[in-house]
């Protein structure tokens, strides 16, 4: 398949052509550029939570801490040791990694909802052990972050986060991982390594999210703990639901819908007289509404099928 | 792809010149949606009454509200909204001192003023010179309480017990007993507790027992509440004050009767006898029904604080107005006479209150 490593080259150079206007002021809406990056950075997010979710079949609600992790690791490395940009993601990416190894040894044991709430449990302690740690802007946040991420480092990072994915899926360690999902039971007599998986697919998944953190990080270029609550784990989540869980498509697609759609709401809104006063319930209610009808009418999510992948 | 053509379009479309455009950006949903519905109801207030009053430079005062959800990324978001696509004059906001901090360098970028009502943390008008803010720090207010403890309540020995996990308190003991000092005051004991703790007898005792005329407790009323409950159990018969962490109805219901008879400083109160507050008070009741708290008269002063230096500027001119808040002094606000400082905070007075019959009940005002 000649042309389709042609394609895989011809990715990145697109992104990088497209860079440079998009990212200047002149040409392109800065606001709707950052609408465009904080979408690429959810969806690497959703992706990354899609991956032990969706794939392997263990619900996390702790993504927010591996997001943290990469944020802040990367975050500290640039702005005291003022690291280039792409060693200092790739450190944020090991040490989450590293994370979700070291948790998912212990806790990969447990199963449903008794892991969910391991995983809850190790996010607050990621997020309470910043807000005591002085290094790291404790209860202040960390501030004057270098703003290093771009259109480009960000669709880039996408680009190949999602390349991974499909890839895993089609190779012997992601059937594993179907089958996991499947029937751990049946997995298990077929002779796998169940623990041994998991904990694969959680350390893959952290250094996903650990690479969005990062990303995030340096385009916002100021990182609080409260930007890391349960409440950002359970947003991951939505958007991996909304996008089809267990697809690769998907997720990405969810987590871009989900940063677009209060954004869309907010200009649709303005536009109207009436319903501009008290906008921000009205936009509230309408996404509350659109979720819902959503969910209602296609619970397997935008790229879900029925059944199976 | 709508989305995006809507975008475009939106920046497209040719502003109005006839008014003067205020972006206010506040946690209208979400976590602190209490916060930020206050402060609008103070801003729409001032809105009104500067519209009314024939606006500034015979323009009208336009305020884009738009609501961050209480996240420092949607703050972030809704300010590049402002900057680029409204292209406002001036944003007014956060609520808190961590989506301030979060938009403040973009309003520097974009050499936009950005004046804060309540961003109390020290590191936010640190960002640059386009911002400021009209509410006074923790440094002042700490200074503040340690004047009012020597001077009005005659205190010379004070003791603190500070809550070590807090930066607020922290901060506030340190300036109170600084302060405290230089004035000729002793500071004869110095107790900790971590926010969450139930049990503070221990720390009672030992100050009891260094026998203080006063004792400053700079923590929020949770914590402060069973304090003030557990010193009257011990009988400890000293004079104890605080700041505005103090300042929640929650206080009273925590104490109960051991609260009469304490101290707290902070923004604004209702009951001040100025005609300008009577005025406030009387206008916010009109148009809510209610009466305002300290965020609701703060988002007033800083709208009507804005607008007054606009008029000073004579133009809209960014680098004109940032030069004429620069310049505010002695603005007659609802939370006392505003005045910028070098480093662009507010010096203002402190409204102490104290508490009688299950009330705090204004007392006076503090000016360092």
């Amino acid at each position: 398949m000649n042309w389709k490593k042609l394609l895989l080259l011809a990715i990145p150079l697109f992104l990088w052509l497209i860079n440079y206007p998009i990212s200047n002021p002149r040409l392109f809406n800065p606001y709707a550029l950052q609408i465009i990056i904080l979408m690429g950075v959810n969806a690497i997010l959703a992706l990354s939570w899609d991956l032990v979710a969706g794939v392997t079949g263990q619900f996390s609600i702790g993504h927010a801490g591996f997001m943290a992790i990469g944020a802040y690791s990367s975050a500290f490395l640039t702005l005291n040791y003022h690291f280039p940009f792409l060693p200092a993601i790739l450190f944020a990416t090991l040490l989450s990694a590293a994370a979700g190894f070291v948790v998912g040894i212990p806790t990969l044991r447990l199963r449903g909802d008794y892991l969910a709430i391991a995983t809850l449990g190790f996010g607050e302690i990621v997020r309470v052990a910043i807000l005591n740690a002085k290094s790291l802007g404790a209860a202040t946040g960390l501030k004057g972050i270098p703003i290093l991420s771009s259109f480009f480092s960000v669709y880039l990072a996408l680009a190949i986060a999602l390349w991974l994915c499909l890839a895993l899926l089609k190779s012997q360690p992601g059937r594993i991982l179907l089958a996991i999902r499947e029937d751990e039971l049946a997995a298990q007599m077929m002779g796998i390594d169940v623990v041994k998986y998991k904990v694969f697919a959680f350390s893959l998944s952290a250094c996903l999210a650990g690479i969005g953190g990062a990303l995030y990080a340096h385009w916002t270029s100021f990182i609080h703990p409260d930007s890391f609550t349960f409440m950002k784990s359970i947003e991951i989540i939505l958007m991996g639901v909304v996008g089809g869980m267990g697809t690769i498509y998907g997720a990405a697609a969810g987590g871009m819908i989900i940063t677009l759609l209060p954004e869309g709401l907010r200009l649709l809104l303005e536009q109207n007289p009436v319903l501009s006063q008290n906008k921000e319930f009205i936009r509230m209610l309408f996404f509350a509404s659109l979720l819902l009808i959503f969910i209602l009418l296609r619970p397997q999510g935008i790229f879900g099928k029925k059944e199976g992948v | 792809m709508v989305f995006l053509n809507l975008l475009l379009s939106g920046c497209a479309r040719k502003q109005e010149e006839e008014r003067i455009k205020i972006g206010v950006i506040l946690p209208l949903t979400g976590l602190l949606s209490t916060f930020g519905q206050s402060v609008r109801k103070g801003v729409e207030l001032a809105l009104e009454e500067v519209n009314k009053g024939g606006g500034i430079l015979g323009k009208q005062i336009e305020c884009i509200i738009e609501d961050d959800e209480s996240k420092t990324d949607g703050a972030q978001t809704v300010v590049t909204k402002l900057l680029t696509k409204d292209k406002v004059d001036l944003v007014l906001g956060e609520v808190v001192s961590s989506a301030t901090l979060a938009i403040a360098p973009l309003c520097q970028r974009y050499k936009v003023p950005l004046v804060t009502p309540s961003a109390t943390n020290v590191e936010v008008t640190k960002v640059g010179d386009y911002i400021f803010r009209t509410c006074f720090i923790d440094d002042f207010q700490g200074s503040a309480l340690a004047r009012f403890a020597f001077e009005n309540l005659g205190a010379r020995r004070a003791a603190i017990l500070k809550d070590v996990k807090s930066d607020y308190s922290i901060g506030l003991a340190s300036a109170f007993s600084k302060t405290f000092k230089e004035m000729g005051g002793e500071i004869v004991n110095e107790q900790a507790y971590a926010a969450g703790d139930t049990d503070f007898r221990t720390q009672l005792t030992s100050i009891k027992a260094s026998n203080p005329d006063a004792l400053f407790i700079p923590g929020y009323y949770t914590e402060v509440g069973l304090i003030i409950r557990q010193a009257k159990e011990l009988s400890l018969r000293i004079t104890l004050l605080g700041g505005d962490g103090w300042d929640s109805p929650k206080l009273v219901e925590i104490a109960g009767a051991s609260a009469e008879g304490t101290y707290f400083g902070t923004h604004f109160s209702p009951q001040q006898p100025t005609p300008r507050v009577r005025d406030f008070v009387s206008a916010f009741r009109q148009k809510y029904n209610e009466d305002p708290d300290a965020l609701a008269a703060l988002g007033y002063d800083a709208l009507r604080l804005v607008a007054d230096a606009i008029r000073r500027a004579g133009t809209m001119e960014r680098v004109k107005v940032r030069e004429e808040l620069a310049k505010t002094s002695k603005f007659t606000g609802v939370t006392g006479d505003i005045t910028i400082d070098e480093n662009r905070n507010a010096r203002k007075p402190l409204v102490m209150l104290k508490i009688e019959g299950g009330k705090p009940t204004y007392l006076t005002s503090i000016e360092l």
